[in-house]
């Protein structure tokens, strides 16, 4: 098991602690941007054909619909995995083409958050009529 | 070396300079169906928070959501969402090692585009 500062190799310790050369994240953000964009193929299928099927439908129609459990857990689903999936995509378009450091973090944060409380306010949303409707 | 120094070197030639292909145009419409996507979530969670407000609210946005602006709203991020899902699969199927000779890229893109249109088609006028 390697010690900390075992693992830099032949990083200054200066490099080190200014957090300068590769981050290491990358091929897992590259990773998580693959197994949602796998998972989001049924689930986007499932989305428009739903979309479809409840045109005109009025509130007690929707809220029915999205009531029912198997609905109401690929609705959920959807979701997280959209809305992360677009996250890790925001974040790259951002450092491709912001460079002014401090823009580019405080937008990296927003979209964040941004999406975060997208989420947590579609599935409350959610959970909400489905237990109450 | 400064960002504003690094900056003040030319660029080698991109955008105006190159011929628009099939391959550098569906990668860009590509970023940009996905950021427009991103934003249009908006409308969806907008849908979402109304029905779970009440029928007063779910009808004053639904209303807004199937008048004529409403509707090429819709019609623009369902647009988005086929092609970047089409152009999505050839990306994912890139990343397994096929579809790299350029031919059969663009053989791809032809594709994607074609599904696009077939995928709005039904959406809009046949389901």
């Amino acid at each position: 098991m390697k010690l900390k500062w075992e693992k830099d190799g032949i990083k200054t310790p200066l490099a080190r602690a200014k957090g300068l050369g590769a981050s290491g994240h990358a091929v897992g953000h590259w990773m998580n941007q693959r197994v949602s964009a796998v998972a989001n193929i049924p689930l986007t299928i499932w989305f428009v054909l739903s979309f479809v099927s409840l045109r005109g439908a009025d509130h007690d129609a929707f809220t029915g619909w999205l009531s029912e459990p198997v609905n109401t857990v690929l609705a959920i689903l959807f979701i997280i995995s959209v809305f992360y999936h677009a996250v890790l995509g925001f974040q790259v378009i951002t450092e491709d083409y912001i460079h002014k450091e401090w823009y580019k973090i405080a937008k990296l944060i927003g979209q964040k958050l941004f999406f975060f409380a997208l989420g947590v306010a579609a599935i409350v949303s959610i959970l909400k009529i489905s237990f109450a409707g | 070396m400064s960002v504003e120094q690094q900056n003040k070197r030319p660029l080698s030639p991109h955008l105006l300079d190159y011929k628009p292909q099939m391959t550098s145009v569906l990668s860009i419409l590509h970023r940009i169906a996905g950021v427009a996507l991103g934003i249009g979530t908006l409308m969806v969670v907008c849908v979402l928070v109304a029905a779970a407000s009440g029928e007063a609210d779910y009808d004053m946005v639904m209303e807004f959501w199937r008048s004529p602006l409403g509707m090429l709203m819709i019609f623009g991020w369902s647009v988005a969402l086929f092609y970047h899902a089409c152009n999505g699969v050839r990306h994912l199927i890139w990343d397994t090692g096929y579809l790299f000779k350029l031919q059969n890229a663009k053989r791809a893109g032809i594709a994607v585009l074609i599904a696009t249109a077939l995928l709005t088609a039904w959406a809009w006028c046949l389901a």
